[in-house]
């Protein structure tokens, strides 16, 4: 058996494999935060617990209505972006004109009062979540185990942060949207429903999160706190990427997971601070993050 | 035979936070014409079209324009209707380049001009495509904030200051390509500071003083009433 550093190379591959999985929640949790930073200038703190509603979601329309798997990843960002474009009409664009400290603060109690009524119902313990049929098992890499709902994961996740980042950089609705954080007052000028297009953003970034919380239930339990456990780590990419960056924010992503599992497999009582031992070092060095345009 | 105006503006008021800025604003634009509203640093004239599209938080009174009054309707259905807007500050987005910026405002209205009319005005812009926006110079920047707007089809320009900070030779050609926008029959409100280009291009001159519209001189009078004139802006 080959080592590497006393490591043999299964493990180390596996370890890999977790930390793109990790990676890849990330990049679609922090995707939607940088937009929704660059977009509207919101710290958007719920988007962990929207994550969580999207887990949620999943959960209760497989095992109260019977959905199966497909069906409920389709609908339960759908649920998540609604509910966020109801947030988005009737609390935060009345805060776009404020200091960001009050939307901030907004989001913030939003998670915690998501949190709160979900432990509240549901209690603190995790909700199993099957693997779909179809993509239980997996494929004999030769050198280790993939399982296939992994590889989906990994699959599906990087192709809806490419066609997002797509959409956002190579369309006219994406000019529009990046012309609107610069000027909105002249977007709007030219006969752009501003508002409307905020709102649209907000919840279809926040559909993004409910997307990974859907996506995130057959692997980790579907409980209360998934959010709040994961939003920590994901506010640290966004500041290592550079707010507002999107391609900045799925590089990061990923590669922080890559790091995490890496510091796992040779050094594991230090794995759950080594991204912020990298936010530290980036704040220092590069204090407006990795990729912003400014620096 | 006096035909109704395009745009009548009656009692237009208009704050920013706290600050009462405009007064009670009343003029009005005929089809065709090109009016243009003078007066000394903060007068309003900036406001005045800003009132008009819509970028301006709270205002008073009523701008009709074809019967629909600009203050009553969603600030971004005004351009639907056919106005475009020219911003004092250009407006050009840096992270778009010059053909983004040229193609960015969506067309409204039928018989908006084709690129090539655009760069055979301003043929300055030819060729730039790639190029960040920000990058043009203050002159070619203004050609393309101009430009911009004649692709959506608006006939109803808001001009603020298209000469502020702007080469002799720029504004040349700026005020050849207003002439020719005139003569296609555009309706243009211009803001201006620079007196002798004004008079270059307008039919008739408001002067605002404090919020308000003091008088109204048309074009072919101004030199009878250059002291008048020069009294208003306190040359």
């Amino acid at each position: 058996m080959t080592d590497i550093f006393g490591v043999p190379i299964a493990v180390l591959l596996g370890q890999l494999l977790l930390g793109l999985i990790n990676g890849s929640f990330y990049a679609l949790l922090s995707l939607g935060l940088a937009i929704i930073f660059g977009m509207l200038n919101v710290i958007n703190f719920a988007h962990g617990a929207f994550y969580m509603l999207g887990g949620f979601a999943a959960w209760l329309l497989l095992s109260a209505l019977g959905l199966g798997y497909w069906e409920t990843l389709m609908a339960a960002p759908l649920m998540v972006g609604a509910l966020g474009a109801v947030v988005e009409r009737l609390f935060l664009k009345r805060l776009y004109r404020v200091d960001h400290l009050y939307s901030l603060l907004l989001t913030f109690g939003i998670a915690l009062m998501l949190e709160g009524l979900f432990r509240h119902i549901f209690g603190a313990a995790g909700k199993p979540y099957p693997i779909p049929p179809s993509l239980t098992g997996g494929i004999n890499l030769g050198f280790m185990f993939l399982p296939m709902y992994r590889a989906w994961v990994i699959a599906a996740s990087l192709a809806v942060c490419i066609a997002t980042w797509l959409a956002i950089e190579r369309t006219k609705l994406g000019a529009y949207l990046r012309a609107a954080t610069e000027n909105p007052g002249l977007v709007q000028a030219f006969g752009i429903n501003v508002p409307l297009m905020l709102t649209l953003t907000y919840a279809f970034c926040v559909g993004l999160a409910g997307f990974a919380g859907a996506l995130a239930a057959p692997l980790y339990q579907v409980s209360p706190g998934m959010g709040s456990s994961v939003i920590i780590v994901v506010f640290a990419v966004v500041v290592i990427g550079g707010m507002g960056s999107i391609g900045g924010a799925i590089v990061t992503a990923l590669a922080l997971g890559v790091i995490e599992g890496l510091t796992k497999t040779f050094y594991p009582a230090a794995s759950s601070i080594a991204v912020f031992v990298v936010m530290v070092l980036v704040i220092l060095i590069r204090p407006s993050g990795l990729f912003s345009r400014e620096a | 035979m006096a035909e109704a105006p395009l745009l009548n503006v009656k009692g237009l008021e208009a704050w920013y936070g706290e600050s009462h800025v405009l007064h009670g604003i009343d003029f009005d634009v005929r089809k065709g014409e090109v009016v243009t509203l003078i007066g000394r640093n903060g007068a309003g004239k900036t406001t005045t079209l800003r009132s008009l599209i819509g970028v301006v938080g709270k205002r008073r009174g009523a701008c009709l324009y074809k019967g629909a009054d600009l203050l009553k309707i969603a600030p971004h259905k005004v351009a639907r209707l056919g106005i475009g807007y020219v911003p004092e500050e250009r407006g050009i987005f840096s992270s778009l380049n010059v053909l983004e910026n040229l193609l960015f405002p969506p067309a409204w209205q039928a018989g908006g001009m084709a690129n090539d009319e655009i760069y055979a005005l301003f043929p300055n812009l030819k060729g730039r495509d790639s190029t960040s926006g920000t990058r043009l110079s203050g002159g070619e920047q203004q050609m393309l904030a101009i430009g911009r707007i004649l692709r959506t089809g608006a006939d109803f320009i808001l001009l603020d200051e298209p000469t502020e900070g702007i080469a002799p030779v720029i504004i040349e050609e700026i005020g050849a390509a207003l002439r020719i926008l005139k003569e296609r029959g555009m309706t243009i409100i211009l803001v201006e500071q620079n007196l002798r280009f004004a008079a270059s291009i307008a039919d008739r001159h408001y002067v605002l003083d404090q919020g308000k519209v003091v008088d109204e001189i048309p074009n072919n009078a101004l030199d009878a009433n250059m002291d008048r004139l020069n009294r208003y802006l306190g040359v």
